[in-house]
């Protein structure tokens, strides 16, 4: 099944502030109790999203005006903890395209970029120029073009980094490598069987 | 001859090619895999219609879900037990060898892996679950994945990885006593911080890493991730074979002479080149205590916590998130923090030697009124043989509850969870929010010895003050 070509991801944009956001906060682990990754959209942030009343707290993601949001912005080492793919497919689910933050925790971000959501890395400065853009003005379409590597927001350019084997997967429609790993069976075989162990 | 360190020669030993983004399709020679992210992977393969390629270079076992205080099917949480249902019918479908509860060899995948000998210097191994870096303690490079590399490594043996940067951390000297492996991982945590390892594996070495046991090595691999790094490792040594020898998946006596000649090959080269290297002094390290809400937030026993006031930019920020979310005053000493709850387990802290370590300086000291103490040995294993030598009895004896192997309140998916704001001091590894399974708990992480200080006192106590030597 050939997958899609991920140049460019367009959309409002939400601002969620803060360093080392693990993915406990991001999908904490009571909810991890599934065997399928359906409906773990609505868990999203749940324990920062809701007060222990269950009452709605004053979260961005409770945000109105950012209801519509399908790309993330926040701190640095994003992802950061448990390695569940639960996280980003949570993120997926909610509707989240695309994060942008200071720069990711290595697992996440390789699970984030399997499921095709660019991950891409801004400066400080830069991200509290985009937050300010996100905060005044919600409706703002943000594109995040991985042609250019650049995020457009109104006329604002900013130039993001991102691993350039991520990028490349994204371009091409290879972010999902199980066909290609499937397709070298043979040379898999020859590895297996040269390793001491079994 | 070039030289080269273990993590390039692993790695080169188990690569099958070059992926046209560039990444490479390493091999991954041993598969662990538990309940939480692997029926996921297992239902993706069903829906592509692929075989599990190598179903015996993948084992599993039970051990986020499992309650440790009932023994019996079904369990009273149906989400937990159709979790350990479709694990078991996944293994029966597909020929994957599981240590289920019955076997007698279940306990955490971090635990088990090592204990059974399947764990070995010079392989890859790969287990989505991120404390995986846990088995680099035998020269192994072990890493944790996603769910979708776990379907990845169910149906091909392989995944697509870029290659890791090596740095190598030496602490030299020699620890003073009282301090433990757990110290030395959460000060090197501290000072490299928690993203300082990325895109690094941790080459540890000096000293104090070659005098530690091999489930010291543990505990300091273990942690690698919360600083970063995916992959932290030891070099193979005697101590590591003889920790291999006679388990039940390492090499036979025929095997073994050859066996241990090609472990001791991967080991790094006297005078490779790393891409970084770092030094430590052991006599610097003291009993730690994290005070906040990242395992990089700590601080040694005697030390007071933080004030925001002196610290800026990003670190001043989160201080503050962190004082306000444990409820902990800035300036005040950590000692003397009232703990609610005290937890020994985990696959940091949870096996033989740490169990030991606690109970036999016990000495009939009772846990404080009001403070809950459980013990949960790591697999069946520990548990066992812990109580061949007694030390159950010693824990309930001193208040402490034991309990039946598993990952138990270190991330409270099973019924043992923090309520409230409760406050505990653990031998686990993480201490996000809501980590302990209530989402205002608070979670203090220290090593076993200091926990058991901890629930000695009602609050949190300098061990070698509670146990002089
Ligand atoms: S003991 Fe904790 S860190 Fe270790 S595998 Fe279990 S949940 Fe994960």
């Amino acid at each position: 099944m050939a997958l899609e070509k991920i140049t460019s991801v367009s959309g409002q944009g939400v601002y969620v502030p803060g360093d080392d956001i693990d993915t406990d906060r991001i999908i904490p682990a009571r909810f991890m109790k599934c065997v399928t990754f359906d409906g773990l959209g609505k868990y999203l942030f749940y324990d920062v999203r809701y007060d222990s009343d269950n009452n709605l707290t004053q979260h961005a993601l409770n945000d109105p005006r950012f209801s519509k949001a399908s790309i993330m912005l926040s701190g640095m080492n994003f992802g950061c903890g448990s390695s569940r793919e639960h996280a980003p497919q949570s993120l997926h689910r909610a509707g989240y395209r695309a994060v942008i933050a200071g720069n990711f925790a290595e697992i996440f971000f390789g699970n984030a970029i399997n499921l095709g959501i660019p991950c891409v890395a801004l400066q400080q400065s830069e991200r509290n120029s985009l937050a300010e853009i996100i905060e005044s003005t919600p409706d703002t379409e943000i594109k995040i073009d991985l042609v250019q590597r650049e995020i457009i927001a109104n006329d604002t350019r900013f130039t993001f980094e991102i691993r350039e084997g991520a990028r490349e997967s994204l371009l091409n429609g290879k972010w999902d490598p199980i066909d290609e790993l499937l397709s070298k069976a043979e040379d898999i075989q020859k590895v297996a069987s040269s390793l001491s162990y079994s | 001859m070039s030289k080269h360190n273990l993590f390039q020669k692993v790695w080169k030993s188990h690569e099958v090619g070059t992926l046209e983004n560039g990444q490479t399709q390493l091999l991954v020679g041993r598969h662990l895999i538990h309940e939480v992210t692997s029926p996921q992977a297992f239902g993706m393969l069903r829906e592509k219609n692929l075989a599990v390629r190598y179903p015996e270079r993948t084992f599993a076992t039970v051990d986020h879900i499992v309650p440790t205080d009932e023994a019996s099917e079904p369990y009273s949480d149906p989400l937990a037990d159709a979790m350990i249902k479709e694990l078991r019918k996944n293994c029966d479908e597909t020929g994957v060898t599981f240590f289920d509860v019955s076997s007698g060899k279940q306990g955490i995948v971090h635990v088990v892996g090592p204990e059974q000998g399947l764990t070995q210097p010079g392989m890859t191994i790969a287990c989505g679950d991120s404390h995986t870096s846990t088995h680099g303690a035998f020269g192994a490079i072990a890493f944790g994945v996603g769910t979708s590399q776990v379907r990845d490594l169910l149906a091909t043996q392989t995944l697509a990885l870029s290659p890791l940067k090596v740095r190598r951390i030496e602490v030299n000297g020699k620890l003073s006593p009282g301090v433990y492996a757990k110290d030395v991982i959460l000060h090197i945590i501290r000072k490299l911080g928690v993203n300082g390892g990325t895109g690094f594996a941790y080459e540890y070495a000096g000293e104090v890493f070659d005098n530690f046991s091999m489930e010291e090595r543990m505990t300091a691999c273990n942690m690698s991730i919360e600083g970063g790094a995916r992959v932290g490792y030891v070099n193979p040594d005697q101590k590591t074979f003889e920790y291999l020898k006679g388990r039940p998946y390492s090499p036979n006596e025929s095997e073994w002479d050859s066996a241990v000649e090609n472990w001791k090959s991967m080991a790094s080269d006297p005078g490779c080149v790393y891409d970084d290297v770092v030094y430590f002094e052991a006599s610097e390290i003291s009993p730690t205590v994290t005070w906040g809400i990242n395992p990089a937030q700590a601080i040694s026993v005697e030390e007071n916590i933080p004030e925001p006031e002196h610290l800026t930019g990003s670190e001043a920020t989160s201080t503050i998130e962190a004082l306000e979310y444990m409820k902990l005053d800035a300036g005040a000493p950590i000692k003397g923090t009232p703990v609610d709850v005290a937890f020994i387990g985990s696959c940091t802290n949870g096996r033989l030697s740490d169990l030991e370590e606690v109970a036999t300086r016990l000495n009939g000291k009772k846990v404080k009124e009001g403070v809950k103490a459980i013990v949960v040995p790591g697999s069946q294993i520990v548990s066992q043989m812990a109580e061949e030598k007694g030390l159950d009895q010693i824990f309930k004896d001193a208040g402490f509850e034991w309990r039946n192997a598993g990952c138990s309140m270190c991330l409270a998916m099973n019924p043992d969870k923090l309520i409230g704001d409760q406050l505990c001091a653990s031998s686990s590894n993480r201490n996000f929010k809501g980590r302990q399974g209530s989402p205002t708990g608070r979670t203090m992480l220290m090593s076993p010895l200091m926990v058991a200080a901890a629930a000695l006192k009602g609050e949190i106590a300098d061990s070698r003050e509670i146990f002089p030597s």
